[in-house]
């Protein structure tokens, strides 16, 4: 019991790192990785409310109806995204204005909505919070991963501090937006060689990962596969 | 008045592209791009919600939140009013527009949780635009992630004919694309300013 309770958080970590095996929350891990400081402090408010939803979720999972299961856990998520932005705009001011809108977007964060669909509507409290940890630290770490590439390289500093031997060797272009594209596709890459392309579970965008099958339940897709059908 | 205008629609359009330079929709910017309908129809129903869902909260923000000092609680009444109008959007189409539901009903429920829309009824406030401003910002946005959708579209078909290495089969090359394209979007820099300025 206790090593499955283990496995449950180290899971987030590595096997099923939710940016690159899993491929959610793509929005902020390109939009907040110019920076490493920017990268850690999303990474954490990610976090905090990653757990803390996931906690509420479970714990109402039987109260919850079926049916508007989705608004009810946008609200929950919701709620406390606004807390933890009030909280940074109170005592971490420099981050609330890093951070802007991103900050207010967790909200709609895949993997927020992506792990309260998948895994604390069925299971209890105690499993739902270690999900929470594991999946909110391995989202941090890819974007640890990420903006430490794209600082080193593109502006010579690592969280601000500059590094000696960098300073005038830079690729500015990795520190903007195609830079961003262009990391995230090399590292996805990268796990998909080291793990012999078994490692990603997302080969292209499909049901299993995306938050929103439980609104429109499947029929995208099922559009997708009958035209398919149709045109063979 | 009208410049100011015409300013704020390039420069969402081109300049600051909600998908390429402010990563805002990139989900369904990576996963409806296969092909071009798909993209075209994606594109028209992200448009088509920004305006409605600007219409709906720029009164809500100004004459109840800001009256009533509920500043806070704009992420959650943007998101709920969204959800709310997707859904109503989508009952509405169904009963009496059978034929645009069809092309658009699947698109709709997932903009619910797009980025891109909630991220332009934000923006619009704290840019501190009025009324029209922000209808015309939004449209931009609009037309800006339809642009860089129909634009990727055509780039992707090409790559799925490629003969990419193996481990950047699929998701990588993808993404590459993107930045090549976003890449590209940098040409538009300063357009604004030596047009109009």
């Amino acid at each position: 019991m206790k090593n499955n309770k283990l496995s449950i958080l180290l899971r987030g970590l590595l096997i099923e790192n939710p940016v690159f095996v899993l491929v959610l929350g793509t929005c902020p891990t390109l939009a907040t990785t110019k920076t490493v400081i920017g990268a850690i402090s999303m990474g954490l408010a990610a976090t905090v409310v990653l757990i803390c939803s996931n906690v509420v979720i479970s714990l109402l999972r039987k109260v919850i109806p079926d049916k508007v299961r989705i608004p009810c856990y946008i609200v929950i998520i919701a709620g406390f995204v606004t807390v933890v932005s009030m909280v940074m705009h109170a005592y971490l001011p420099q981050l609330y204005e890093l951070l802007g809108i991103y900050l207010a977007l967790i909200v709609v964060n895949c993997i927020i909505l992506g792990r309260a669909e998948m895994f604390a509507r069925e299971h209890n409290v105690g499993e739902s919070a270690l999900d929470g940890i594991g999946m909110g630290l391995g989202f941090t770490l890819a974007l640890l991963c990420m903006s430490t590439i794209r600082e080193v390289l593109g502006s010579g500093s690592w969280a601000g501090i500059e590094i000696p031997f960098m300073q005038g060797h830079t690729v500015s272009i990795l520190t903007q937006a195609p830079g961003g594209f262009l990391v995230f596709g090399i590292m996805i890459a990268i796990v998909n060689a080291v793990t012999h392309g078994k490692g990603v579970k997302k080969k292209d965008f499909g049901c299993e990962g995306c938050p929103s099958a439980g609104i429109c339940g499947g029929n995208c897709a099922d559009k997708d596969e009958k035209e398919e059908k149709e045109n063979v | 008045m009208f410049k100011t205008l015409i300013v704020i629609l390039m420069s969402s359009v081109l300049v600051n592209n909600y998908v390429l330079s402010k990563f805002l929709g990139i989900c369904p910017f990576l996963g409806v791009s296969k092909k071009l309908d798909q993209a075209c129809g994606m594109g028209l129903s992200v448009t088509f919600v920004m305006l409605v869902a600007t219409v709906a909260t720029w009164p809500i923000q100004r004459f109840v939140l800001d009256k009533l000092g509920l500043g806070y609680l704009q992420t959650i009444v943007f998101i709920l009013v969204i959800a709310a109008l997707v859904q109503f959007i989508e009952i509405v189409l169904k009963k009496y527009i059978p034929s645009l539901h069809k092309s658009l009903g699947i698109y709709l429920p997932l903009i619910t949780t797009n980025c891109a829309v909630l991220g332009v009824t934000i923006q619009n406030i704290s840019d501190g635009y009025n009324f029209l401003e922000s209808m015309v910002s939004s449209l931009g946005c609009g037309l800006g992630f339809l642009l860089a959708m129909v634009l990727f579209a055509g780039v992707r078909s090409r790559i799925e004919n490629c003969n990419a290495p193996k481990a950047f089969k699929g998701l990588p090359v993808t993404l590459i694309a993107a930045s090549i394209v976003s890449l590209s979007f940098f040409g538009f820099a300063g357009i604004i300013e030596n047009l109009l300025g």
